[in-house]
């Protein structure tokens, strides 16, 4: 399990250091520091391996989370638990910086006394956490207070207190995908796919069950096979539905149901959280095409011509896209003349920038430019990093659509009519690049 | 409030300041001086001066406060044990106070005291802790008793805190059961005698049962002890796996792949054709593809994972090719674990995509990852023959790039691809002799020489070439010297006119002037080859090479095997085993395999457990195997047999089972005195030494492998023998596919009163197989082997052998089921194999077996008529006497007959090896050709056997 837990700023000081096991000396924090972090070269693995002693570590902007241990641990849950940790301190105190640790390092020592026992993980769950670990003691609390929270944190239900209470139920759902494409300069679709996310905000009283649908392509020809009467409804669902390649869930949703009956039935954690992530590759709108065009006049002179086309409907508005054509680093000059938006050479990034506040659907755009070169000795050619592309659209790339969200809760007298529910779809680029 | 100003004091006279401060009246002022004793034991400055001040402020109602002195007491405790005491009393206070987050913060602070004189006191809180009727105390005292055990493992014992713990994995709170599980996981590691965590199908319904309701840590705590598990039968076995598929869609990866692992090692036992091992398969591949959209880091474990995974089932994932595509930005790490899987999935199907996108990487910027690129796609002309003109091309043109390391690659990797396709890309060495002086690596220079010296014949100054390495001798690496060496002499054979200066000059500079013992070795046995004999020195040097293995960089199967059971830990990360980075003295690998298999698990699991299991008495003496004693540990594995009876509950039954089929048992019947190390540790020797083959695997290991148990199991209800004749015809045991290259058919004898197995080897492999071995399994008759298996020459590709191997019947004996069911490990240079077959129990019946007249008629009295069993033989149409004779010639001896209304009875007796006696009573009548028979034994087990028998001898 993990023998001890460092945090470091980027010079290499100890922030935090919480050792679990004996077999952890205070010289594996120096290890790390000087193997690691002030190593000259790029980081060549996650996992680095000093003296038997294994050391896991992740970053947060100049922040370094280590996890240490002798043992043969789960890495997996190692990197699970850094990633909660960074998480629990977040909803804490906020960004994950040198200051905001050293502000607050008596609350992270009690956190990592809390969420970690002798190396191995407990409830990390900041809902109930806050509960108890407040910073002000807990001596004030009444008996039953006290019950309430060790039944919480240790229950079935560790995700959410009992007795909630909101004047007005409500219920904010998004679905955040971003959509992946490598695509060759012929326009051949390498690879594509679209990684979504379902994140809610629930503000709902008490311990509502809550039950999700959305167009699953194996819910829906399930449905359309039972009812044998309404042909004509099948084919016209069918079409609408989407064909999901994987999903997981956060610990809320029953997994057993969704195994037998794919269903989502779960009681809501309070506030926001991630319910679900999927992943999709079939039938993926591509919102946007890049259709490069490089050619080299000579060997001081490249000339490029990017020409971008929106496929989505035109009544519909995509939002910051940013292009981003990598040039060469001998570059020494570059003209670029573009039809809509604005374009810059950023020499630093060695790119040029095109940025186009709005643009709608069924359009095109197209920015040429004549790149001067410096003549140089160096044999290697240059690697043409491919182009990458950014923007947001107020659809769901994959097709993907919420058919509904209902809230039961029997102990309280309001029903899922009563509650407020917000749905919204966003679209944003992941890696989306197409080879020149 | 800004705690931050504590990290900045560093005036000096602190301590001392810090000590008044800590006695000071006012609280808020203790607090504020705890917290800068607590920052500046952070940046690892001394402060256990102020032990005793600061174990003053201990009794405190205020919470935040007494944390802080806790975290002050687990830093210093053990430093200052004597003042340690003083905290006590407090310890023992709280674990009585009303309220449940105390009582567990004291049993949770004091179990991290490791101090001797401290643990005594501790047991009276813990066990009331244990019993708490809070669960939350009950979960951390849970964990309390595998921190006591790590201090003074007795002294749990002795309390019995054990059984209290495993009372607590029946709690009806989630949580506890999960740090209960996990705790007793731990303790569990250090006893692997123990039966502490007594899985049984109770035991892991209920683990399932709670499965679902506990935290996401507490199904991985849950999920990594089921691993251990081994269920009894396949039954069981996909029940388990039914219950542990949901859990692959939980958004926690180690989750999932904790879940993958208990997948991997549970299909094991699944039979292949059934409908739901399909299913699982298909279920496996979504989460796995998942698994790479998680954040870098655990992109990075998952693809080592996936890696093991492809390597042991390729077919889970290979339509995912496009997944494991490189993108741009991703770290290096993933980028360089990417393409190897890349290259592990390639086939016919998708290589071209794959190649279009190596071609791609060669062009990045990372030197490592350019050239990984590159060789990937010689391994893809190595790996899909219809892909090897376009790799070719496709190296010809990123060697026109002259970017200096991608040429060196290129030219290494070409090598390869020489040796698989002789004959067929030669053309290109004019492209490559080209780039001859921008090579600077030793590798490179060591490819292109053996390509040099190899196509002597077709490069018309290769003795220029060569010679213009020869200046610099002494200053290249060992693998070149030797290579260029090599390539001289083999120049030399192909032209030897015009030079026999240049191998003159290169054998005195390796013989005279150097000090490496290989390279002076090497020089002068081809001096004395030439020198004696050039037409033999000619077969030697340019014999006709072995060709090169499609795979490399594969895990050895035992290995991979181990690792299986490792998923989502270190060992599958860093891809070796815990005994190689785990400190010895507490090491896993001694403690935790025996665990696996020895508590209580059917021994007749397949092949997971058993490798495991039987790798841990070997590996239990050596503390810190370095990475060649680890080889010898893979080497010294035994396989525990595939059927024995009923679990064997202790390790030393489980070493003793694993003698039976391969133990000591193939040492000794090696030849040479070094059996297996020494031919681990000549291979690449061999390799290095003659026609430099660097892409022969690594090391032929001859480790049983677990993998082939499963085979075993495959044939066994398979092979179906036809008991066809006295000498059954032969038939295919082994075939080649399963056995990489080796086939292996044959029959069963008895030739003047010995039993022969006739055996057949086929090398339909690429490579020679030398080092032949034989060993049965104990079987129903205790046949054995009666000498080594006679295979003196080595077997080269296509060329097939015939043996004859005595056997005996005194080896050990087990009942089978079919009864004469053998069971077979033939072991070469490459691997272990396993097959089963049936021979025909007519070769077991001895000359001696004609009974007296007298003692037949009492034995037939003597045996109850339970053991008679009748039989029908149809389509037999020969007379009584035909019959009679033709049994007498496989020991079936008549001793009496009467004809009773046309029928002949023919009495008969056979006798065994083993000593039993079967009595037969055959009617023929005239013109029927169906014959009865009715058998009597004292073992009526073998009637049927030795009715087939009657079958086989009479109708051929």
């Amino acid at each position: 399990m993990i023998g001890g837990l460092f945090i470091y700023n980027h010079k290499g000081e100890v922030l935090i250091s919480r050792v679990y096991r004996d077999d952890i000396g205070r010289n594996a924090v120096d290890a790390f520091r000087v193997n690691v972090i002030h190593a000259r070269q790029q980081v060549r693995s996650p996992v680095t391996n000093i003296a038997r002693t294994s050391f896991f570590h992740v970053k947060r902007s100049n922040i370094w989370l280590a996890a240490v241990t002798k043992q043969n641990v789960n890495a997996a849950m190692v990197f699970e638990f850094l990633y909660k940790m960074c998480d629990v301190m977040a909803s804490y105190f906020g960004k994950i910086s040198e200051e905001n640790i050293k502000n607050n390092f008596v609350l992270i020592y009690e956190l990592l006394d809390e969420i970690l026992d002798f190396g191995y993980p407990q409830n990390s769950e900041t809902g109930s956490l806050k509960t108890f670990i407040t910073q002000q003691g807990i001596k004030g609390q009444t008996k039953e207070e006290q019950s309430q929270i060790t039944s919480q944190v240790t229950g079935q239900i560790g995700w959410r207190r009992e007795g909630i209470k909101y004047r007005r139920n409500e219920l904010f759902l998004d679905v955040l995908e971003s959509v992946n494409l490598l695509m060759s300069p012929q326009g051949q679709v390498l690879s594509a796919h679209v990684s979504g996310r379902v994140v809610m905000k629930s503000y709902l009283s008490g311990m509502p069950e809550c039950k999700f649908g959305m167009n699953d392509k194996i819910i829906i020809d399930k449905a359309g096979k039972g009812g044998v009467t309404n042909e004509a409804g099948k084919s016209t669902s069918g079409k609408q539905s989407i064909a999901i390649d994987d999903c997981t869930f956060n610990q809320c949703v029953r997994l057993s149901k969704f195994d037998s009956e794919r269903s989502i039935s779960f009681i809501p954690p309070d506030g926001e959280y991630e319910l679900m992530r999927y992943r999709t590759t079939k039938d993926i709108i591509l919102p946007f095409r890049v259709i490069p065009l490089v050619r080299e006049v000579g060997r001081t002179k490249l000339e490029v011509k990017v020409v971008i086309k929106s496929n989505f409907k035109p009544s519909l508005l995509a939002q910051k896209i940013e292009v981003r054509i990598p040039t060469p680093l001998n570059t020494s000059g570059v003209q670029v003349i573009c039809m809509k938006g604005k374009a810059k050479y950023k020499a630093s990034e060695n790119a040029i920038v095109w940025k186009i506040k709005r643009m709608a659907g069924m359009k095109e755009s197209q920015i040429s430019a004549e790149i001067e070169l410096l003549p140089t000795n160096d044999k290697k050619k240059w690697a043409r990093p491919p182009i990458s592309m950014n923007f947001e659209v107020p659809f769901a790339p994959s097709g993907l659509k919420v058919r509904y969200l209902k809230v039961f809760e029997s102990k309280l007298n309001y029903s899922d009519h009563d509650v407020i529910k917000w749905v919204r779809y966003i679209g944003r680029s992941g890696i989306y690049e197409t080879r020149c | 409030m800004t705690d931050s100003k504590y990290f900045t004091t560093t005036k000096k006279g602190e301590i001392f300041e810090l000590k008044a401060e800590l006695n000071s009246d006012k609280k808020e002022k203790k607090k504020e001086a705890v917290k800068k004793v607590i920052a500046s034991m952070t940046v690892g400055k001394d402060v256990s001066a102020l032990f005793p001040d600061v174990v003053n402020c201990m009794q405190t109602d205020n919470l935040e406060l007494k944390k802080l002195v806790y975290l002050y007491l687990m830093n210093y405790a053990k430093s200052q044990p004597d003042m340690a005491i003083m905290a006590v009393n407090t310890f023992v206070k709280d674990c009585e106070d009303p309220n449940p987050l105390i009582r567990a913060l004291a049993v949770r602070t004091m179990g991290c005291i490791r101090v001797d004189k401290i643990t005594e006191y501790l047991c009276e809180p813990l066990r009331k802790c244990l019993k708490d009727e809070d669960p939350y105390v009950r979960k951390t005292a849970a964990v309390c008793v595998a921190k006591l055990h790590d201090i003074n493992a007795q002294l749990v014992e002795d309390q019995g805190f054990l059984d209290t713990l495993k009372d607590l994995i029946s709690d009806s709170n989630p949580m506890v059961v999960a740090n209960a599980v996990a705790a007793l996981s731990e303790i569990a590691e250090s006893h692997p005698n123990s039966n502490l965590l007594d899985l049984n199908p109770q035991s892991i319904n209920k683990l399932l049962t709670a499965l679902n309701e506990c935290t996401e840590w507490g199904q991985i705590f849950i999920l990594d002890c089921l691993a251990n598990y081994t269920p009894r039968d396949d039954r069981e076995s996909q029940s388990i796996c039914e219950r542990v598929t949901p859990r692959l869609s939980h958004a926690n990866s180690a989750v999932v792949l904790s879940a993958v692992k208990v997948l991997m090692k549970f299909m094991e036992m699944l039979p292949k054709d059934l409908d739901y091992y399909g299913t699982l398969l298909k279920k496996l591949a979504p989460p796995l593809v998942t698994l790479l959209s998680a954040e870098p880091e655990l992109q990075y474990v998952a693809l080592r994972n996936i890696n093991l995974i492809v390597q042991k089932r390729p077919e889970i994932l290979k339509h995912e090719m496009k997944v494991f595509f490189v993108k741009y930005n991703d770290p290096i790490y993933v980028k360089l674990e990417k393409l190897d899987i890349m290259i592990r999935l390639a086939s016919q199907a998708n290589i071209a995509q794959v190649l279009a996108e190596l071609k791609e990487y060669a062009t990045e910027v990372d030197v490592d990852f350019v050239r990984k690129a590159v060789r990937a796609i010689g391994r893809c002309a190595i790996k899909v023959e219809q892909s090897a003109e376009r790799c070719v091309s496709t190296l010809l043109d990123l060697i026109q790039t002259k970017v200096n390391y991608v040429v060196q690659e290129a030219i290494v990797v070409i090598k390869d691809i020489f040796r698989k396709y002789p004959n067929k890309y030669e053309s290109v060495i004019a492209t490559l002799c080209e780039n001859l002086d921008s090579l600077d690596e030793p590798e490179a220079r060591a490819a292109m020489i053996w390509i040099v010296g190899e196509y002597a014949e077709r490069i018309d100054n290769a003795d220029e070439l060569l010679e213009s390495f020869l200046e610099g001798f002494h200053d290249e690496s060992t693998q070149v010297q030797l290579q260029l060496l090599t390539a001289i002499v083999k120049l030399f054979l192909k032209k030897p006119t015009e030079t026999q200066e240049l191998v003159q000059q290169v054998l005195s500079l390796a013989t005279q002037d150097s000090d490496n013992p290989d390279l002076r070795d090497r020089g002068y046995i081809y001096w004395r080859l030439l020198s004696t004999d050039p037409v033999a020195a000619k077969e030697v040097v340019l014999a006709e090479k072995p060709l090169i293995s499609e795979e490399t960089d594969l895990i050895e199967p035992t290995l991979l095997e181990e690792l299986i059971c490792h998923i989502g830990t270190l060992a599958s990360v860093y891809h070796k085993p815990p005994s190689a980075f785990v400190e010895g003295s507490r090491g896993v690998m001694h403690k935790r395999l025996p665990a696996r298999t020895g508590s209580g698990e059917g021994t007749e699991c397949p092949d997971v457990g058993n490798a495991a299991g039987g790798s841990a008495p070997e590996a239990a003496p050596s503390i810190i195997p370095s990475q060649g004693d680890l080889l010898g540990d893979l080497l010294n594995l035994d396989l525990a047999p595939p059927t024995t009876t009923g679990p064997t509950p202790s390790t030393s039954g489980m070493q003793m089972g694993g003698m039976d089929l391969l133990g000591g048992g193939l040492d000794s019947l090696m030849d040479e005195s070094e059996p297996l190390g020494g031919d681990i540790g000549g291979s690449p020797a061999m390799g290095a030494g003659f026609g430099a083959a660097p892409t022969v695997m690594p090391a032929s290991l001859n480790a049983p492998v677990g993998g082939g148990l499963g085979d075993l199991f495959d044939l066994g209800g398979g092979v179906g023998m036809p008991m066809g004749a006295y000498i059954p015809p032969k038939t295919v045991w082994l075939p080649a596919m399963k056995a990489k290259g080796l086939e292996i058919s044959g029959t069963f004898a008895r030739r003047a009163g010995v039993i022969q197995m006739e055996l057949v080897l086929t090398n339909k492999a690429m490579s020679v197989m030398t080092d032949f071995a034989i060993q049965f399994n104990r079987n129903s008759f205790g046949l054995a082997p009666a000498g080594p298996l006679q295979v003196l020459t080595p077997l080269g590709p296509n060329q097939t052998i015939e043996v004859s191997l005595p056997l005996s019947t005194v080896g050990p004996v087990m009942k089978m089921d079919p009864l004469n069911n053998l069971q077979v490990a033939v072991k070469n240079n490459i691997d272990v194999f396993y097959f089963s077959c049936q021979y025909p129990i007519s070769m077991l019946f001895v000359e001696d077996g004609k009974m007296e007249r007298q003692v037949f008629l009492a034995t037939w009295k003597d045996i109850p008529n339970d053991n008679e069993s009748q039989f029908q033989i149809q389509d037999c149409h020969l007379n009584s006497e035909a019959a009679s004779n033709k049994l007498q010639g496989s020991n079936i001896f008549t001793i009496a007959k009467r004809t009773v209304e046309g029928q002949d009875m023919l009495y008969m007796s056979i006798k065994l090896s083993n000593g039993i006696w079967v009595l037969a009573e055959l009617k023929v009548q005239a013109g029927n050709p169906n014959y009865t028979i009715s058998l009597k034994c004292r073992a009526p087990e073998v009637s049927q056997c030795v009715f087939q028998c009657y079958e086989a001898v009479l109708k051929n």
